[in-house]
């Protein structure tokens, strides 16, 4: 449309109409301490002292017993594969190049899953249950942002049970 | 780590890049507005519609009886708006309007830059102020001018 540099313009048959919002994000307390923690190479998350789940990110409280959680439980850097798709569509502003794989990884110590980038293997390799760990950025690089950890790898660990991924054995 | 960590925030724009297809009848609409002329289109009662639509209001009936028009109208009401936001169309208080064009039977919603409130009435007359560069949008029009 307006890049159009030619003598006989076509007719307009479609328009760009971006919508932009603009939001100033806060995160909130709970929040705000597990990227505190991200930035210092750590992964923190909250113990719910009625059910003992652990929450990662944690949210300052639990969703199944509305209650407040305090208790901060630093996770292994080591996961394990509760889901996964891998992406073939390129999404705009992202720089990474599709296919790629996009896992829900539940950390050890955690219930809970997050999602992160899966790297360092075959797409068609990755399957539930696998054993994965964060490969962090340099420390000079790190930052309020889960992108401190440039994705996560396999290791040479055996599989883990579906019915194990995210039961903790000391709850 | 304490519980008096500091609360982060910052700037978080989300984006929906749409893209949209106008149709033939909105596209004539638009490639006229871009030719910095205005174009509506004649209802099974007679009225002219501005900007044109597709399909009759009482009928239901395609439609495709294009009018041109001038570039004047009529303010028929109107709301001052007193602290422009970043996204309003005009960097300075402005006039929200439902304008007739001359010619037209149905009001279209522009702005009107008026100057101040006091300028403002129902029944005033206004111009196009066309934008230095047409692109084929409703933003060609970069607002009304008193008449």
């Amino acid at each position: 449309m307006s890049d159009q540099n030619t003598e006989a313009l076509e007719p307009i048959t479609g328009i760009e109409v971006p919508v932009y919002l603009d939001y100033n994000f806060t995160a909130g307390r709970a929040t705000a301490r597990f990227l505190t923690g991200v930035k210092n190479g750590k992964l923190l998350g909250q113990r719910c002292p009625s059910c003992r789940n652990v929450y990662i990110p944690p949210r300052g409280c639990c969703a199944a017993c509305g209650v407040a959680t305090e208790e901060e439980v630093e996770l292994s850097n080591k996961a394990t594969v509760e889901s996964f798709t891998i992406v073939h569509i390129p999404i705009p502003g992202n720089p990474i190049k599709p296919p790629y794989v996009i896992a829900n990884l539940v950390p050890d110590g955690a219930n809970i899953s997050f999602l992160h980038v899966l790297s360092e293997c075959k797409n068609e390799d990755v399957r539930i249950g696998m054993r994965v760990e964060a490969l962090w950025k340099d420390a000079s690089e790190w930052d309020y942002a889960m992108e401190n950890i440039q994705y996560f790898r396999p290791i040479d660990e055996p599989d883990m049970e579906v019915e194990e991924i995210g039961r903790l054995k000391d709850a | 780590m304490s519980a008096s960590a500091e609360v982060l925030s910052q700037a978080f724009t989300l984006g929906y890049t749409y893209t949209r297809s106008t149709g033939p009848v909105v596209g004539r609409f638009l490639t006229a507005l871009r030719d910095r002329k205005i174009v509506g289109i004649k209802g099974s009662d007679g009225k002219v519609i501005v900007p044109p639509m597709e399909w009759d209001p009482v009928t239901a009936e395609a439609l495709s009886d294009f009018v041109d028009l001038p570039d004047t109208g009529v303010v028929k009401s109107w709301a001052w708006v007193k602290h422009p936001r970043g996204k309003h169309p005009l960097d300075k208080p402005f006039a929200w309007a439902q304008i007739q064009f001359d010619g037209a039977d149905i009001p279209m919603i522009h702005c009107v830059d008026a100057g101040d409130e006091s300028a403002m009435k129902a029944g005033m007359r206004v111009k196009v102020r066309w934008a230095e560069e047409t692109i084929g949008s409703i933003n060609d029009i970069a607002c009304f001018d008193p008449a």
